[in-house]
């Protein structure tokens, strides 16, 4: 009865989404309130069965329901709770339904908050949110079905993957997902502007905050799966430009840059046909994410090619939407107003610099990730292209960007100060180049390139901080005038300071984890001590232990320094009996931000064990980076300013602005 | 009938959800304008000024710059008020939505879905089913207690006949070793591990297996099972006559309605050496006589009559197998079906007849069986 319930809400939230697709276009064609308004109950109900069905598929895999095909393959009875319900999305079709799942709360979203949206505008929006949306539920429904059943139930699971069964399954695809279709909110704003012909002050209002949310989620996301990857994998690694994660970086470049470039629009009135292109680009290449993780086309174009059903289906998805999408940019764009002219050195103008570079370096990640599959599908060579060509082609394009962060907030909007920005950020220079000075002299004679990286990691976390100083004209009024007038600075400057600053915190990260990395690989018997970075880990001996679901050997290690125990590690190497496979938790030792990190290879007949051990200096940085970023994101869109979302009926808004205060 | 009301509510409350903004007519709200916006922002600039964020040129500037776009909007949203819509669009759209819906979602739910088939949570299944609860579910159980208690011999004891039956006969031979480690030695187990080696070698008597019969009978000389199985391992070994001898051994030695038989008789008969007492039942696999020694006479003779008919129709279709045919002409001999047994023969001689190392086989083996080529 729940799969079946399940099933069929999905079933009606598709026909809702058929209607949501038509009534509300016919409605604002005919100026009908009733035929638009439509739209935002079908959008709500939409919801709720799609919640519904959701909810049904969890309560599956939480009572271990074998009777459904997807249980059965993907969840297992003895398996923790937690990765039961994990489970549901770490497999094809419940993450699709995850993904629609969370298009329909945004869509609900829209539908519930958007009383101050102008009728026929959220109308498209939500029309074209629900074109979006029929297209997924027919995908899920004919080709991915999470609910199909088996007569004869098995008693048993498969279980899930070991790999997939960590706390970062709960975490990274929801995030990630919520990044990804979040932008479906400023995609189905730029398409309904080009079908009303027009964009108003409300629409940049509205593309902001949502784009801001989405950007939030994904770059956490991101982070997540980076982190997830490097200690679940085994290898210390954290970012491989392996295509699944260039899939996810694509949209956060772009999203990147829609971000500022909304803000222009927002305050300027200005680059609108460009934010309208960026929006449909940006959730083009959430779509072309999903296609490449979700077809199977990256595992092998032959294995593609071998059950196409799938792939072909989203393939077609990707063409109607981002085709169709183009076509009608390319169609009404030149329709639309041009918004207010602005000089080159402006506020304006550095915001234009980092969209050219941002899209810039999106296109490079872009060609990286699809050639070689475009190679493989023309002339059936394979090739892979890896670190090498990104490092070549990213980081260049990346220089300039860093070096061009600190001086976009220090221009004036419209026309700009180039040399008195310089001026002001005179200090940043100084602390770089001191910086720079000192890391070279202490790694003398070591990489050349890595001081002059973090030199410019200081330059754009001085920057950001120079920028706040300069707002608060720190130390040339007296200091409580200043306090006074940093609390009076709006929340989204905050957001702006930390978000930049957290470019430069991952900046160092970066280049300390990957310049002054040190490691020790070999094999080791009990009592054998490794020395790394002046630690001393003792083996000290090597445990089985059972599981919940599996059998583990714990290798136990005592970690010193200068003869002082520091602390106990113990890495294992887990056994998974229901899919013979095995899977190695590394253990990790935070010392400040840096690392330890202990991961096993196999055991020898004699007693010996594979360990590879890392010291990783600084490494915590490359994600305290991005939730700086996040958290920065996060005071953006809780400034009232935005926070309004769209303009409240007048009155109402000014009581509740003067209550915030 | 729970269900079908179910989704006959949930279709209602879909259809309503779109009923429900058509049927209100009247106050027909029109939305949120570009003006509202316009006037935050131009709030706004004064906030910024008083906090001393943009000097107050800049402030006048922007001050003007807004006012003209909030001109320009006021004109506009006076223009374009929503008109009130016709009614037969809404009664098109109404329709749309009463048949539209359940059509659309019956025609996808009655392609795709299984309405018949309740839920089958875990939880409930167990509890239910405890008796014939699946064998596999019960080694798993008996297994992961062991993992946890290895040392646990009566475990040990229990389980490695259950993996031999289940064809799992490396884990079979670790649970029969453990089972002697902690349960103590004996004649029996020494012979069902000596079988769950073998069975790991395909059938093979290897010579760890025969070690391991060799045990059980120094342990105790009458063990059936290893003598029989160290019959076959001479068998294997091609000493014809040294198999038959351990055998007629054996039925000599053995009670009279000892289980086991028909199958040492079979094997004798094929080895060429007299039965003491007359033939009797053909060879069955080990499973079978197992299974066999439950049942009564009658039941015995049906399961072995449909175990030929089978193997008679398997070489229907398959007839290459020429170890099969002989054994389906001696099981009708011994069944008493000379005129059956006579047919087969001339069916297996027809379907080896290209293949002349098959066929000279084929006469071999007929010949053992007294039928003359």
């Amino acid at each position: 009865m729940i799969a079946e319930s399940g099933h069929y809400a999905l079933v009606l939230a598709l026909a809702l989404a058929l209607i949501q697709s038509i009534v509300p276009i016919v409605g604002a064609r005919w100026r009908d309130a009733a035929l638009m308004n439509v739209a935002r109950s079908t959008a709500l109900a939409q919801l709720l069965f799609v919640a519904a069905s959701f909810a049904a598929l969890v309560t599956l895999h939480v009572t271990s329901d074998f009777s459904v095909a997807n249980v059965y393959e993907n969840s297992h009875s003895l398996k923790p709770l937690l990765y039961k319900i994990t489970g549901v999305w770490g497999n094809h079709e419940g993450s699709m339904l995850l993904w629609v799942s969370i298009l329909a709360l945004f869509g609900g979203l829209v539908a519930a908050f958007g009383n101050n949206l102008p009728l026929s505008l959220r109308a498209h929006v939500l029309a074209v949110q629900a074109w979006v949306a029929s297209a997924f539920y027919l995908f899920i429904l004919i080709t991915s079905n999470p609910f199909l059943r088996i007569a004869n139930p098995p008693i048993e699971g498969r279980d899930l993957n070991p790999v997939l069964q960590d706390i970062g399954l709960a975490v990274h695809p929801p995030m990630l997902y919520l990044g990804y279709v979040g932008f479906s909110i400023s995609f189905s704003f730029a398409v309904a502007a080009l079908l009303e012909g027009r964009i108003d002050a409300a629409w940049a209002r509205w593309v902001r905050p949502w784009t801001l949310m989405a950007w939030i989620f994904l770059t956490l996301g991101i982070a997540m799966g980076s982190y997830w990857a490097y200690y679940e994998l085994g290898w210390g690694g954290w970012w491989f430009w392996d295509p699944v994660e260039n899939a996810s970086l694509m949209p956060w470049l772009a999203g990147t840059a829609l971000l500022h470039s909304a803000l222009v629009m927002e305050k300027r009135n200005a680059l609108k046909v460009w934010t309208v292109l960026l929006s449909i680009l940006t959730f083009s290449l959430s779509l072309l994410g999903t296609f490449l993780v979700r077809s199977g086309v990256l595992t092998s174009v032959h294995a593609f090619a071998t059950d196409p059903t799938r792939g072909v289906f989203i393939l077609l998805i990707l063409f109607v939407f981002i085709g169709g999408s183009l076509s009608l940019y390319a169609w009404r764009a030149p329709a639309l107003k041009q918004g207010g002219l602005f000089a080159p050195i402006s506020r304006e103008g550095a915001l234009v610099l980092n969209n050219l570079l941002l899209t810039t370096a999106c296109a490079t990640v872009f060609i990286g990730t699809l050639y070689p599959l475009a190679l493989e599908v023309l002339t059936g060579e394979k090739i892979s292209v890896g670190a090498p060509f990104f490092n070549f082609t990213f980081a260049p394009l990346f220089v300039p960007l860093l070096l061009a962060v600190p001086f976009g907030p220090l221009l004036a909007w419209k026309r700009g100060d180039l040399l008195g920005a310089a001026q002001r950020l005179m200090v940043a220079g100084i602390v770089a180049l001191v910086a720079m000075a000192l890391v070279f002299a202490w790694t003398y004679g070591g990489a050349t390139l890595a001081p002059l990286a973090i030199g410019l990691a200081a330059f754009v976390i001085m920057g950001a901080l120079c920028d706040l100083a300069e707002r608060i004209a720190l130390f040339r009024i007296p200091f409580s005038l200043s306090l006074r007038r940093a609390r009076g600075l709006p929340r989204a400057t905050w957001g702006t300071a930390f978000a930049h600053a957290g470019l430069g915190v991952a900046l160092i990260g970066i280049v300390c984890e990957t310049t002054w990395n040190t490691e020790y690989i070999g094999s080791m018997k009990p009592d054998d001590v490794a020395r790394v970075a002046g630690y001393q880990l003792r083996l000290d001996g090597l445990n089985p232990r059972q599981g919940p679901n599996y059998r583990e050997m714990v290798a136990q290690f005592t970690v010193t320094r200068d003869g002082e125990k520091i602390s106990v590690m113990t890495p294992s190497k887990r056994n998974f009996t229901t899919r013979g496979a095995s899977t190695t938790e590394a253990a990790l030792l935070t010392r400040g931000a840096s690392q330890l990190y202990i991961s096993l290879g196999d055991a020898s007949a004699d007693g010996a064990i594979a360990v590879r051990i890392y010291h990783k200096p600084l490494v915590l940085m490359i994600w305290w980076g991005p939730v700086l970023m996040a958290f920065g994101g996060l005071l953006s869109l809780s400034d009232r300013r935005l926070r309004v979302g769209a303009p409240k009926p007048a009155k109402a808004a000014a009581r509740a602005l003067q209550a915030a205060e | 009938m729970t269900l079908w009301f179910v989704f006959a509510l949930m279709t209602v409350a879909a259809i309503f959800a779109v009923l429900w903004p058509l049927s209100r007519r009247g106050r027909a709200d029109s939305g949120g304008s570009e003006v509202v916006v316009y006037r935050d922002q131009l709030a706004e600039i004064d906030r910024d000024m008083a906090a001393g964020i943009i000097g107050a040129a800049e402030a006048d500037a922007a001050r003007i710059e807004i006012s003209r776009r909030l001109l320009a909007a006021a004109d506009q949203s006076g223009r374009e008020e929503p008109v009130q819509g016709s009614l037969s669009l809404r009664r098109t759209a109404a329709i749309v939505a009463l048949v539209g819906l359940p059509v659309i979602a019956s025609s996808f739910y009655l392609a795709l879905g299984s309405p018949r088939l309740g839920d089958f949570p875990l939880a409930e299944r167990s509890r239910v089913a405890d008796a014939n609860q699946p064998l596999a579910n019960l080694v798993a159980q008996v297994e992961a207690h062991l993992e946890k208690n290895p040392t646990d011999g009566r475990g040990w004891t229990v389980l490695a006949p259950v993996l031999s039956r289940l064809g799992r006969y490396d884990d079979a031979v670790r649970a029969y070793r453990n089972a002697i480690t902690y349960a103590g030695d004996s004649a029996d187990r020494r012979a069902d591990l000596g079988e769950a080696l073998m069975g790991s070698a395909g059938g093979v008597v290897t010579a760890d297996a025969k070690a391991e019969f060799e045990r059980a009978v120094a342990l105790n000389g009458d063990d059936a099972k290893a003598n029989y199985f160290l019959g076959l391992a001479a068998e294997q070994d091609g000493r014809k006559a040294d198999a038959a001898a351990l055998w007629q051994k054996m039925l000599a030695k053995g009670p009279s309605d000892a289980p086991w038989r028909p199958l040492v008789q079979a094997a004798l008969v094929r080895v060429g050496g007299s039965v003491p007492g007359g033939v009797s039942a053909p060879a069955l696999p080990d499973g079978a006589v197992a299974a066999a020694q439950d049942m009564s006479e009658a039941d015995r003779g049906t399961m072995i009559k449909g175990m030929v008919d089978r193997l008679a129709t398997r070489l229907k279709t398959n007839g290459d197998d020429v170890e099969g045919w002989l054994r389906l002409v001696r099981a009708y001999l011994v069944m008493g079906e000379r005129d059956k047994a006579m047919s087969a023969r001339a069916d297996a001689r027809q379907a080896v007849a290209n293949d002349a190392d098959r066929l000279r086989q084929l006469n071999e083996g007929l010949k053992t069986l007294g039928l003359d080529g």
